[in-house]
């Protein structure tokens, strides 16, 4: 610029001679904002991708510039997110690009006091010889007497937060590699919800998607704080509240989700069945159900046979208990006519664990979990009596197990005013029937808990009575928790589940693929097909090896002997066999309940690897864990070898998560992953690759699952990652020409066809990423059929063959979505129909048929071996067929209306560090006298990994605290902003204290039950660190699903920081001591 | 590259009916139970008198340090002041009187372009300030009146010691006269013209308080600095500046009612606004007594004075910090604003 | 004066025209509907990662969920969260004040007293019960830079650094910026600040990039549920007086707009509100005047006080000879 230009970019040049003198504007404008640009105008590109936090899975633009992630923001393409991002979101950038990231490979060696830098092909050369030396020790070809062709040396915990091609290498390889203990967050999330959806509608998932609930008349979010913590989902809430619906947050804490209610009810912690339970009775017994779905498309007709005796009878237990084993036989619920009935757990080997006296047998290895897609088999044809006057027909059954559940008994139990329960059910049933519908939101407020499936079951067998299922705006979202927990359910990192719901295969009973087709496959209904999805399962994974004259390796698969939960690995770590543990994106020793146990399990491994973003806590717990600050643990005695592998985050590979909508997205690769950061992909697969390069040749009989399972994948760049979606083709499965299949229906069980997930198939139809397409929303109807791909075949709202009458008109216009077409022949609507396409409504099956073809013209629930929603579950729930009040494990109030506290059946844990609290009534019970309730704030995430570690999310919620009444804060003396310790038997932790008129408390039958507060995202790692919750969390779960009870547990609280050192265990055991607790403690039944 | 956006309300309904209402339409609370009349919204607890965000002041409190701030206004209008009181004093023969106003003057203006420059955040950027000229902006215009003052006064001030250049230094010396009372009252408006409640209501006395207040300090300067037999103007304007001062306090007070003036009564403010006072008066009482005759007594009245001065500059800032920083001071008055206008 | 101050400051509603743009677009700014807010601090995080503004500092407050505590240098976007013992609408908050046990108080009162922390909070220490069925509300508001139509902020600032955008915000200048911070008190809503380490003055842009190359503001796009809505102040303003009737009309009485007025102090805001309270609540002013409405009569004032000045020492000098 030379002086006389200069001179003439003189601000107060041209204030006097242009058109701004008092120099606002125009005059003083910069040169440089002159130039000014936005990022998103000058990136490179912009990349397709999903937010990595949470299940609503809002689409996000990756713009990159440079190679460098430069922004990321919504898209506003998205059917589910319109482009807005929740602070997690938003706070992307800042998670995968800032310094909160750990990009070295490091190691610990066994008694080491320190990281040391490693290599990163020498730890994965190390790892794998890890992995086969302690396989080699803990083979297990048999146990007591059965062919188990396993490890129990060997665990693996995590994959919500992976990519569904991530948790299929891992369930691929391990379950080559004969490990049973493959577990991730769904365990501890939502598996009750696969166990409560799936009995009832035949599958687990969501039944609806997000977008829908615009269409609710009645909104009832109970057991979710939805607009927490799902908070771009529920700008669907706010969509039907604009168009008129009620709101109604049911929830024991006035939560930001209640802020934007019309009608928040607090309810006690844990009677939600009790509640739930009343407005079945007030449905039953005023004769307001929606009588023409009930009678058609429930099992409300059908009779049970006459053995079966219900709670009223037993004082809160159902025929068929066995006290010593504490587990129920089913035998006796089972319905009329169908003469074999075969349940899925009651008929399995109920001698298994009492022969071995183990405690544990197929009852409690989750089988429920597997109707996450696919309902209880059964056989016969039950008797039904369309009057449903029939004493023992399933209606009246019900009005009589819930007859109890009075509206003066849901205010004793729940705390709930009769006025405030009046105007719930008012606006429930108002809100159904066939021009309206009412829909229930729920998340891990229900699943997490000693009885969590039968909160949900409650759910659903209100929602089948007032015909709110199938419908638009009705249905029960469940509101699933990390950006692929669904994903990693379906493709399930889980111990009891193959791909697609198929059950794991038991020692005892399936011996080979017959037989346990046999045991599992229903005759009618969806599943009827179970050899075609399990042998092309086998063909995916084994490929040529896989035969029809070797049961297509059926054999390869190991076999379980019971329980083999995260909390069973926990157990067998403490007790020595369970050596080596891969945590793949999960932090137990935080997110985990009893995380105290957690860590001292891991502290008695051989080796631990941690793939992670940052060193959480569960990675570095030997050298600042809070058990070397108590003394219990020195760092130079924990033999533990430990391995932290740094993982690529989602902007740094390819691949798909499913949301809670069922909805497959994919994520496309922005930028290459930094130092030795890498894929949980590229890990599984190298490690597969080094195992097997290790092992080649090898005729010992171990080794041939693992070198017989196909493992070829194309790798691609400089890393050598491994192309996702060849992986995604494998997922979606393959004729014997190698051509993409389109569908599940296209599959055959002779070993023609691969599938790797069966209810997967057709995600990549026609050789096209069907998970990829993203047509915008605004050029598609509100279904957006078109963007990304949900199971099943892309349908978006389940079983909606219910939106039409039986006789497959709409039940009205307002309400209509799938209907029949008479002149075409075919049902057709705006989604696509959960129902065989050219069904008539009139179609009756013919004698003898299977499959689908066995189901009739009515029946909208096609997973179910009977086409109907099941108000009564004959089999598939162990702990009842009907969904039962039983006071949490640790609970300071009484079961008021029942003999029996808690649920019989649950699991409980009993070991030095897991003790239980005094029932009310006993002795000491005093000393723990009020309810914990742990949840989730919008700002941080679960175990905090995620959050805690970005500064822009710890700024916003600095330090754990607990939430208190000013009526308990004037009781024990706590101060507002300062400091409380939290007691229980397994642990004390300390909390900043906010007194709030938010958390009310509440009158149960007498009792003031005071309830505490505790977002559980804390730990001692991190920008913002604290106490973990979970130090108070016992281990007792739900029978059905393994999940733990973290949502309801007694405890102490008392102003003041907890004590430091020694005098901390001090503190929880001198607490133990006065309320006398022993082993036997709440173990009762 | 073309972005796409605002896409956030996509029509996404099952119909499309247009009177459909958009989700940002929703209305809390609407379905709730109907309650009784005057039920809704009414409020539990009797409305108390006043009301805050957890106390937390309304006002971003300046950022301005007082030793700098606070000490720039007292700089100024000593300068300003005694550049006035030089030339007139030079003009009417009183040459030590004129040399210690011009140096003084000099030496202040030094003193207070280092605390404003001290004070920005960018301290290399000042040049900035020359970008425009804002008659919006006391800042900028009092740092034209400076460009324009100060080259004045140092040439004043050099001649005045060198002895060189008389006729230039006199000349000189009436322009840093004749612009000196504006550097010493502009930063009257400097701080006025700010949301800070005792500041900004002060708008009209403040000017005032600080050209008295900058008269009795270059007064007080001229007592310490000249013979007695010179300091008669000293003298005077001493007595003037501070009864002005003075009297523009109380007036200011008076202005600024029971609550907006408690800062400069209570607190860190009011104790330096009173002992400014006392030893302002006391500092005029002792020049118009014993300072008459000796030199000794002049001198410790002027700098009496001198801390006087400095004593209401720092009073004054901090009273308006504290109204700053108590949401009170902002809300009241405002609140009591809008009830006159709604009940005239 | 050269300029006639007092016409000079009585801008039009179009800022953007009388700051030197001969033919701007339309005004732009912000109609945040603080009644469908869930108190996510979405808006917060994204203004940060857009406009790479530092964390600053993690404090836990107590004051609800709020933990950034108000606007400034370093949050562009605040989000303030109000616990009150009122109702909303026909809301029903099903919460209840239970009595506490006589002898409990007592115990309490031997303690020093229990502060709930919030404004105008519920019943003291001593004073539970009588109340069973508790009104109960909890508001939440993001609160932003005002864009005012007559920006005091910009009036004052000496170096031109803040200035009027063609699109009517008000925007800081990085490289002009000197630190001066004489902006900062002139705001009368509270909402620039200085930052610590750099000694610039910061606030919110209105994401002036964004907006030239056609997107919205960061935070306005990523908002949950649209309770921060971005376009043309004018159809805003018509918004948010349809949105206040509508409200009115559901019973929720206590809904209020905030900044929509043209004729208030500072000629009216290009960030218009939608209250549940009185502003002060939130932190807001009630009736914030621009502070260089009175500049003129300061000016007077000074030229006053300087002339007096000049005469006072003339007079003192020749008035005697001693
Ligand atoms: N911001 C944010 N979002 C998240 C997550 C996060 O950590 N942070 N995590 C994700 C994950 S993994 C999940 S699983 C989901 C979980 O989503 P949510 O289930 O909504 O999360 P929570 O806060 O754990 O629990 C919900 C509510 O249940 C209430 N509650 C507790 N006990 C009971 C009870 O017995 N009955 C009833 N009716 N309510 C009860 C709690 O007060 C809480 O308000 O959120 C996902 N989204
Ligand atoms: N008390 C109490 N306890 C609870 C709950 C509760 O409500 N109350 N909720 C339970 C629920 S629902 C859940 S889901 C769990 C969650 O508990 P966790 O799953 O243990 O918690 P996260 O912090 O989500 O752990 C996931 C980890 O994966 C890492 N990660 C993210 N992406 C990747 C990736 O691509 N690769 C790899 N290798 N790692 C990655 C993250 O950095 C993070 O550290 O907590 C449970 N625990
Ligand atoms: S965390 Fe969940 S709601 Fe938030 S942006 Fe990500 S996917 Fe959306
Ligand atoms: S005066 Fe304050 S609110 Fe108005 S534009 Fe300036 S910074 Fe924003
Ligand atoms: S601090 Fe910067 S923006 Fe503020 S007034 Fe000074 S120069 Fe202007
Ligand atoms: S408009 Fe831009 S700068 Fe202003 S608050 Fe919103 S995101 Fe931040
Ligand atoms: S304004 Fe929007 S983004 Fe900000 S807290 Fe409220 S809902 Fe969340
Ligand atoms: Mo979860």
């Amino acid at each position: 610029m030379n002086p006389f230009e200069r001179l003439a970019s003189w601000p107060l040049l041209r204030q006097l001679t242009g058109h701004d003198p008092l120099g606002r504007g125009a005059a003083v404008k910069s040169a440089r904002t002159a130039r000014l640009t936005a990022r998103t105008a000058t990136a490179d590109r912009v990349v397709k991708s999903v937010c990595p936090y949470c299940a609503v899975g809002c689409a996000q633009n990756v713009y990159v510039r440079d190679e460098k992630i430069v922004h990321i923001e919504g898209d506003p393409d998205s059917p589910v997110s319109r482009g807005r991002l929740c602070p997690k979101g938003s706070a992307s950038l800042q998670l995968t690009t800032a310094s909160g990231r750990e990009h070295r490979a490091l190691y610990r060696p066994p008694y080491a006091a320190d990281w040391q830098e490693i290599d990163l092909g020498t730890a994965m050369d190390m790892i794998a010889d890890r992995i086969i030396a302690t396989r080699g020790e803990t083979w297990e070809w048999e146990s007591d007497g059965r062919r188990t062709a396993r490890t129990m040396g060997i665990a693996a915990l995590g994959g919500a937060t992976l990519d569904n091609e991530e948790n299929y290498l891992i369930k691929k390889l391990l379950t080559g590699l004969g490990v049973v203990q493959i577990e991730n967050q769904a365990r501890v999330c939502h598996s009750s919800t696969l166990v409560g959806l799936g009995t009832s509608f035949g599958r687990g998932g969501s039944t609806t998607f997000m977008q829908d609930l615009q269409h609710s008349d009645c909104i009832v979010i109970e057991g979710s704080n939805y607009a927490e913590a799902h908070p771009v989902g529920f700008q669907w809430v706010m969509e039907a509240k604009a168009r008129g619906a009620v709101v109604i947050h049911v929830d024991p804490r006035f939560t930001r989700t209640s802020a934007l209610a019309d009608l928040h009810v607090p309810i006690r912690a844990g009677t939600d069945v009790a509640f739930l339970g009343g407005i079945v009775n007030h449905v039953l017994s005023n004769d307001l159900y929606f009588r023409e779905f009930v009678l058609n498309y429930t099992n409300a007709a059908t009779v049970v046979g006459e053995d079966y005796r219900d709670t009223e009878d037993l004082d809160g237990l159902f025929s068929g208990f066995d006290e010593e084993t504490r587990h129920y036989d089913c035998g006796s619920w089972q319905y009329e006519g169908a003469e074999t009935t075969v349940a899925a757990s009651g008929d399995r080997d109920e001698d298994y664990g009492r022969r071995t006296d183990q405690g544990s047998s197929v009852s409690s290895s989750g089988r429920g979990e597997a109707h996450g897609s696919g309902g209880v088999p059964l056989t016969g044809t039950p008797r039904r009596d369309e009057t449903l006057t029939h004493p023992r027909c399933v209606l009246q059954i019900l009005k009589r197990h819930y007859a109890r559940y009075t509206p003066e008994a849901v205010e004793r139990v729940c705390g709930i005013p009769q006025d405030m329960f009046a105007e719930v059910c008012r606006n429930l049933v108002e809100n159904s029937g066939p021009e309206r519908t009412a829909a229930f939101v729920y998340a891990v407020g229900w699943t997490q808990h000693s009885d969590g499936s039968q909160f949900i079951r409650a759910a659903c067998v209100l929602q089948l009575l007032l015909g709110n299922m199938g419908r638009p705006g009705g249905g029960i979202q469940a509101l699933r928790g990390h950006a692929s927990i669904q994903g990693s359910s379906d493709i399930p990192t889980l111990f009891n589940l193959l791909p697609g719901y198929i059950p794991m295969p038991h020692a005892h009973r399936h011996e080979n693929l017959e037989a346990f087709l046999r045991a599992d496959a229903a005759e009618k209904g969806g599943w009827a097909d179970m050899r075609s999805y399990t042998v092309s399962l086998l063909k995916a994974w084994w490929g040529p090896a896989a035969r029809p004259d070797n049961d297509f390796c059926f054999g390869h698969l190991p076999r379980l002997t019971g329980s083999h939960s995260t909390y069973d690995t926990v157990m067998a770590q403490l007790a020595g066999t369970c050596k080596g543990y891969l945590l793949l994106g999960e932090n137990p020793a935080v997110g985990s309940a009893n995380a105290r146990m957690q860590r001292l399990g891991m502290a008695n491994l051989d080796w631990l690897v941690v793939r992670d973003f940052s060193l959480i806590e569960s990675a570095t717990w030997w050298k600042d864990g809070p058990e070397t600050k108590t003394g219990e643990l020195r760092t130079e005695d924990v033999g533990t070898e430990v391995f932290f592998l740094p993982a690529a985050a989602h902007t740094e590979k390819s691949g798909s998560f499913t949301n809670t909508n069922r909805m497959l997205q994919w994520h496309h690769q922005a930028v290459e992953p930094a130092g030795d950061t890498r894929s949980d992909l590229w890990f599984m697969y190298h490690l597969g690759r080094i195992i097997r390069e290790k092992l080649a040749g090898s005729t010992d009989p171990v080794d041939a699952a693992v070198l017989d399972l196909t493992w070829d994948y194309p790798v691609e760049g400089a890393l050598e990652e491994p192309v996702a979606e060849a992986v995604l083709a494998e997922i979606n499965g393959w004729d014997a020409e190698g051509r993409p299949l389109s569908g599940y229906g296209d599959l055959r069980g002779d070993g023609s066809t691969a599938c790797g997930c069966w209810i997967y198939c057709g995600v990549y139809a026609d050789g096209v990423n069907q998970a990829a397409r993203r047509k915008p929303a605004e050029e598609q109807d509100w279904i957006a059929a078109e963007w990304a791909w949900a199971w099943p075949d892309n349908r978006r709202l389940l079983y909606n063959r219910a939106s039409a009458r039986p006789d497959g008109r709409p039940w009205s216009e307002r309400k209509k979505l799938v209907w029949w077409d008479e002149e075409a022949g075919e049902w057709t609507g705006y989604d696509v129909p959960d129902f065989e396409r050219t069904k008539q409504p009139g179609y009756q099956p013919p004698e003898g048929a299977t499959g689908f073809a066995a189901l009739s013209g009515v029946d909208p629930f096609i997973m179910q071996a009977d086409g109907k929603g099941w108000l009564f579950a004959p089999a598939g729930v162990v702990d009842g067929p009907l969904p039962t009040h039983y006071e949490p494990q640790d609970s300071p109030v009484p079961n008021l209306l029942y003999g029996t506290q808690r649920n019989p059946a649950r699991m409980i844990y009993p070991h030095r560090d897991n003790r239980y609290h005094p029932g009310p009534g006993e002795p000491g019970a005093e000393v723990y006298p009020y309810i914990v309730t742990t949840y989730r704030l919008t700002e941080h995430f679960t175990a905090g990994g995620m959050s805690r570690n970005t500064p822009y999310l710890a700024e916003l919620q600095p330090e754990f605290f607990c939430e208190v009444s000013p009526e308990l804060a004037v009781e024990r003396g706590l101060e507002h902003g300062g400091w409380a310790t939290i007691i229980t038997a397994r642990n004390a932790v300390e909390a900043r204290v906010l007194v709030t008129q938010r958390i009310t408390p509440l009158r149960a039958d007498g009792y003031l039950v005071h309830q505490i507060g505790l977002p559980f995202h804390w730990g001692p790692n991190g920008l913002s660190a604290g106490d973990a919750a979970n130090e108070l969390s016992a281990i007792s779960l739900d029978p059905n699903s393994h999940i733990q009870e973290v949502k309801a547990l007694s405890a102490d609280i008392r102003p003041g920081r907890r004590p430091r050192g020694p005098a901390l265990t001090e503190l929880v055991s001198d607490y133990r001591r006065r309320a006398g607790i022993t082993e036997l403690t709440g173990t009762e039944v | 590259m073309t972005v796409r956006d605002d896409a956030s309300q996509t029509d996404v309904r099952m119909d499309d009916d247009p009177r459909l209402r958009p989700e940002r339409e929703a209305v809390v609370g609407s379905a709730g139970r109907r309650r009784g009349p005057g039920r809704g919204e009414r409020l539990m607890v009797p409305r108390a008198e006043f009301r805050s965000y957890y106390g937390l002041p309304v006002l971003n409190e300046p950022t301005w340090e007082a030793h700098d701030i606070a000490g720039y206004l007292f700089l100024g209008g000593l300068a300003g002041a005694s550049s006035t009181l030089a030339a007139a004093a030079e003009l009417t023969g009183r040459p030590h009187l004129a040399r210690a106003g011009k140096v003084g003057a000099v030496c202040a203006l030094g003193g207070s372009m280092y605390a404003l420059i001290h004070d920005l955040g960018r301290p290399e950027r000042f040049v900035n300030m020359l970008r425009v000229l804002k008659v919006t902006s006391p800042m900028s215009v009092g740092t034209w009146i400076l460009t324009v003052y100060g080259p004045q006064a140092g040439l004043a001030a050099l001649t005045s010691v060198t002895g060189r250049f008389p006729r230039l230094g006199r000349i000189a010396a009436l322009g840093a006269a004749l612009t000196g009372p504006a550097v010493a009252t502009y930063t009257a408006v400097l701080v006025s013209d700010t949301a800070v409640p005792v500041w900004h209501d002060a708008h009209r006395e403040l000017p005032l308080l600080f050209a008295g207040s900058a008269v009795a300090s270059a007064g007080a300067l001229g007592l310490l600095a000249a013979p007695l037999e010179e300091t008669g103007p000293a003298r005077r304007a001493v007595l003037v500046g501070v009864v002005t001062e003075y009297a523009a306090a109380k007036l200011m007070e008076r202005r600024l009612g029971p609550l907006v003036a408690e800062p400069l009564k209570r607190g860190r403010g009011g104790l330096l606004m009173r002992l400014g006072e006392a030893l302002s008066l006391t500092g005029a009482l002792v020049s118009q007594t014993a300072g008459r005759r000796s030199r000794g007594a002049a001198a410790l009245a002027g700098a009496a004075v001198l801390a006087g001065s400095i004593c209401v500059r720092f009073g004054v800032f901090q009273a308006g910090m504290a109204s700053a920083r108590d949401p009170k001071y902002t809300v009241e008055p405002q609140r009591a604003r809008l009830g006159e206008e709604s009940h005239p | 004066m050269a300029f006639d101050l007092d016409r000079g400051l009585a801008e039009t509603q179009d800022p953007a025209a009388s700051s030197g743009y001969p033919d701007p677009p339309e005004r732009m700014g912000f109609f945040t509907d603080t009644s469908v807010c869930i108190g996510c601090k979405a808006c917060e995080v994204a203004c940060k990662e857009w406009n790479a503004v530092p964390e600053d500092g993690l404090n836990f407050t107590a004051m609800s969920y709020d933990n950034t505590v108000g606007l400034g240098a370093d949050t562009w976007r605040h989000v303030a969260f109000v616990e009150q013992p009122r109702g909303l609408g026909g809301q029903e908050s099903g919460l209840t004040v239970v009595d506490v046990p006589g002898p409990t108080v007592e115990r309490a009162h031997t303690r020093t007293p229990v502060s709930l922390g919030m404004p105008a909070s519920g019943p003291g220490d001593g004073q539970v019960g009588g109340v069973p069925d508790m009104d109960f509300r909890w508001l939440m508001a993001s609160d932003v830079c005002k864009h005012c139509t007559h920006a005091a902020c910009l009036d004052v600032c000496p170096t031109g650094a803040l200035f009027r955008t063609e699109f009517g915000s008000v925007v800081v200048q990085e490289d002009v910026c000197n630190g001066c911070g004489y902006c900062v008190p002139a705001c009368p809503f509270g909402v620039i600040g200085k930052r610590e380490d750099d000694g610039r003055a910061w606030k919110c842009t209105l994401c002036y990039d964004r907006l030239g190359v056609g997107q919205e503001p960061a935070c306005a796009k990523t908002c949950p549920t649209d309770s921060i809505q971005f376009g043309e102040v004018e159809e805003l303003r018509e918004r948010a007086a349809r949105r206040l009737a509508q409200l009115h009309d559901a019973g929720v009485g206590s809904a209020r707009l905030y900044g929509h007025d043209p004729d208030d102090g500072v000629g009216g805001t290009g960030s218009i509100f939608l209250l549940l309270d009185e502003p002060e609540v939130y932190g807001l002013p009630p009736d914030p005047v621009v502070t260089t409405r009175d500049l003129p009569s300061m000016w007077r004032h000074a030229a006053v006080a300087a002339g007096a000045l000049l005469a006072v020492l003339a007079a003192v000098s020749w008035g005697s000879r001693r």
